[in-house]
C-alpha cells in the first residue's frame, strides 16, 4: 500500500515538472517568436509584474475585480433572500434571472458603454458586477429554500421579528451555499475583467494583452496570460482560506451533528 | 443533515413541485409583459434617453426587420456552428479523458496539479494568441469554444465516474464481466447524470466563447454583427442583436436542461421526488 502511495506522490510532482520540461524543450526546438521559451516568459513575467508595472496595470484590474465583485455580492444576497423566501417572488423573478444568465456577457459590452456613459472604471465595474450577480443570487435562492421549514415556523410562533429571523436563521443557514456562489462569482469576475479591458481601456492586464497583440510582442503577451492564470489561482486560494475561517463554526456544527 | 452535504452542485437544483399549476403560467406571462412595458416606459418617458436605450418596441422592430435579411440568418447559423462544433470537440475529448482520470486513482493524482492550474485560465485571455497564431478564422473560434467547454465537462465526468457504486463494479468483476462491458453497462449509465450536467454547463460556455471569438476576432457570426453595429454607432441594432443572442442562449439552456432531465429520469434523486 505504501508503495502505491509513494508512486502517487512521485507522480504528482513528476508529471507537472515533465510537462514544464516538455514545454521548455519544445519551445527551444521550435525557435519561433510566437512561442517564446518558457524561461524567457518567466524572466519577462518577473520584469513586468514584479513589480515595475504592477501599480500601473495590475492594481487597476484588481480594483475593478474587487469593486465589481463586492457590488455583485451585496446585490445578489439582498435580492436572493426575499426571492428565496417567497414562492411568488420566485415565480415572478425566475424568467428574468434565466434570461440574463443565459445571455453571453460580451453581447452587452458595447451596450454597457452606451448606458453608463463611460469607458472608464464606472463601465468596467458595472459590467463585472452585473454578470457576477447571478452565481451569488442563484445560490442564495437555493440556500434560503433549503432551510428547514420548522426553523422558520418556530421563529414565527415565538413571534421573532422577520428581520431578526433573517439575520439569525436565514443568513447563517444559507451561508455555505452563498459562499459557494461567491467563489464562482470571483472567478467569473477575473474573466469579466479581461473582457471589459479588451474594449476601449487605457490600463489593466487585459489592456496589456491587447497592446502586446497589436504590437506583435509575444513575450509580454504570454507573460500577461500567465499573470491572469496566477491571479485567478491566488484569488481562489485567498477566498478558500477566508471561507474556511468564516465558516469554521458551520463545519464544527456539521461535524457535531454527524 | 448528511443528505444536505452530499447534494453538491453536481446535481440540478430542486424543482418546484407543489402549487397551483394554473396560476404559474399566468404569473410567468405577467412578469415578462410587465418587464417589457417597464422598458418601453422608461425609454419613452425619457428616464433614460431614447438615444441610450431605444424603446422596447423600437428594438423588437429592428430585430424583426433584421430577421427578414438572409445576412442575419447566415450569421446566426455561423454562431450556432461555432458553438456546436466547439462543444462537440470538447465532448469527444473530455468524456474519454474524464473516464480514464475518474476510474484511475493514479492518473487522477498525476494530472491534478496541471488541471488545477489550467482550468482557471480564462479562455478569453487566449484570444490575442489565437489572433496571431491560428488567425481570424473558424479554427480559432472552435479552439476557443472547445477549450472553454472542455474543463467543466472533464471535471463532471471525473466526478461521475468516481461516484459509481464500487459494489456494482466488484459484483460485475466477480461475474467475469469484461472491462468494456462494465464501462457500457455500469460506469457510463451511472455517470450519465453528471455528464449531462457537465454538457449543460459546457454548452453555455461554448456559446459565450464562440460569440466572444466573433466579437473580438471578427470571425463571421452574431458577434461580428455586434462588432459592426458598434463601429458604425448603430445603437438600435446593438440592442436587437443582444436580444437575439439572449434568445439563442436561453434556447440552448432549455435544450440542455431537458436533456439533463432525461438523463436523470431513472436516477434515485428524480424517482423519489416523483413518488
Amino acid at each position: 500500500m505504501s508503495h502505491r502511495r509513494a508512486l502517487k506522490v512521485t507522480l504528482e510532482i513528476a508529471v507537472p515538472l515533465a510537462i514544464l520540461g516538455a514545454w521548455q524543450a519544445y519551445t527551444v526546438h521550435l525557435d519561433d517568436t510566437k512561442f517564446p521559451r518558457l524561461s524567457t516568459i518567466l524572466v519577462e513575467f518577473q520584469q513586468m509584474w514584479l513589480f515595475s508595472q504592477f501599480g500601473e496595470h495590475v492594481v487597476p484590474s484588481l480594483e475593478r475585480i474587487g469593486l465589481g465583485f463586492a457590488i455583485a455580492v451585496v446585490i445578489g444576497i439582498a435580492l436572493g433572500i426575499p426571492i428565496g423566501l417567497s414562492r411568488w417572488a420566485r415565480l415572478w423573478a425566475m424568467p428574468h434571472i434565466e434570461y440574463w444568465r443565459a445571455m453571453p456577457p460580451p453581447a452587452l459590452l458595447p451596450i454597457s458603454i452606451i448606458l453608463v456613459h463611460s469607458i472608464g472604471n464606472r463601465q468596467k465595474i458595472a459590467f463585472i458586477a452585473f454578470f457576477c450577480i447571478f452565481p451569488v443570487l442563484l445560490n442564495t435562492i437555493d440556500g434560503v429554500r433549503a432551510i428547514d421549514p420548522t426553523m422558520m415556523e418556530t421563529a414565527r410562533s415565538y413571534k421573532i421579528p422577520r428581520r431578526e429571523a433573517i439575520r439569525r436563521i436565514v443568513l447563517p443557514a444559507a451561508s455555505p451555499q452563498i459562499a459557494a456562489g461567491m467563489r464562482t462569482s470571483l472567478s467569473l469576475a477575473v474573466i469579466m475583467m479581461v473582457l471589459s479591458e479588451y474594449f476601449s481601456s487605457t490600463s489593466g492586464v487585459g489592456y496589456v494583452l491587447l497592446i502586446s497583440k497589436n504590437t506583435f510582442e509575444f513575450t509580454p503577451m504570454w507573460a500577461a496570460i500567465l499573470l491572469i492564470g496566477v491571479l485567478g489561482y491566488l484569488l481562489n486560494v485567498v477566498f478558500l482560506l477566508a471561507e474556511r475561517r468564516l465558516l469554521a463554526w458551520h463545519r464544527g456544527w456539521r461535524a457535531a451533528q454527524a | 443533515m448528511a443528505a444536505g452535504e452530499v447534494a453538491t452542485t453536481a446535481l440540478p437544483a430542486v424543482r418546484e413541485r407543489r402549487g397551483i399549476p394554473a396560476v404559474e403560467p399566468i404569473v410567468f406571462v405577467l412578469s415578462i409583459v410587465s418587464a417589457l412595458l417597464f422598458w418601453e416606459l422608461i425609454s419613452r418617458t425619457g428616464v433614460i434617453s431614447q438615444r441610450d436605450l431605444p424603446a422596447m418596441s423600437t428594438s423588437f422592430n429592428e430585430l424583426w426587420s433584421m430577421m427578414q435579411t438572409s445576412h442575419f440568418w447566415w450569421s446566426f447559423a455561423d454562431t450556432v456552428r461555432g458553438w456546436f462544433f466547439g462543444l462537440l470537440i470538447a465532448a469527444v475529448l473530455a468524456i474519454p479523458i474524464g473516464i480514464v482520470l475518474g476510474s484511475s486513482d493514479i492518473a487522477a493524482t498525476a494530472f491534478r496539479v496541471p488541471i488545477e492550474f489550467l482550468r482557471p485560465i480564462p479562455s478569453a485571455a487566449l484570444i490575442p494568441v489565437l489572433f496571431l497564431t491560428i488567425g481570424t478564422n473558424i479554427k480559432s473560434e472552435l479552439f476557443l469554444a472547445a477549450f472553454g467547454a472542455f474543463w467543466p465537462l472533464l471535471i463532471q465526468t471525473m466526478y461521475g465516474v468516481r461516484d459509481v457504486d464500487p459494489v456494482a463494479i466488484e459484483t460485475a468483476k466477480s461475474f467475469g464481466v469484461g472491462r468494456l462491458e462494465r464501462l457500457y453497462r455500469i460506469t457510463l449509465p451511472s455517470a450519465a447524470p453528471y455528464i449531462a450536467t457537465g454538457l449543460r454547463i459546457s454548452s453555455t460556455v461554448a456559446l459565450i466563447l464562440a460569440f466572444t471569438a466573433e466579437l473580438f476576432m471578427g470571425t463571421p457570426g452574431l458577434g461580428q454583427l455586434v462588432n459592426y453595429a458598434q463601429s458604425y454607432g448603430l445603437e438600435t441594432q446593438l440592442y436587437a442583436l443582444a436580444l437575439a443572442t439572449g434568445f439563442l442562449g436561453v434556447g440552448i439552456h432549455l435544450l440542455f436542461t431537458s436533456l439533463e432531465r432525461r438523463a436523470l429520469r431513472w436516477h434515485p434523486s428524480e424517482r423519489t421526488e416523483a413518488t
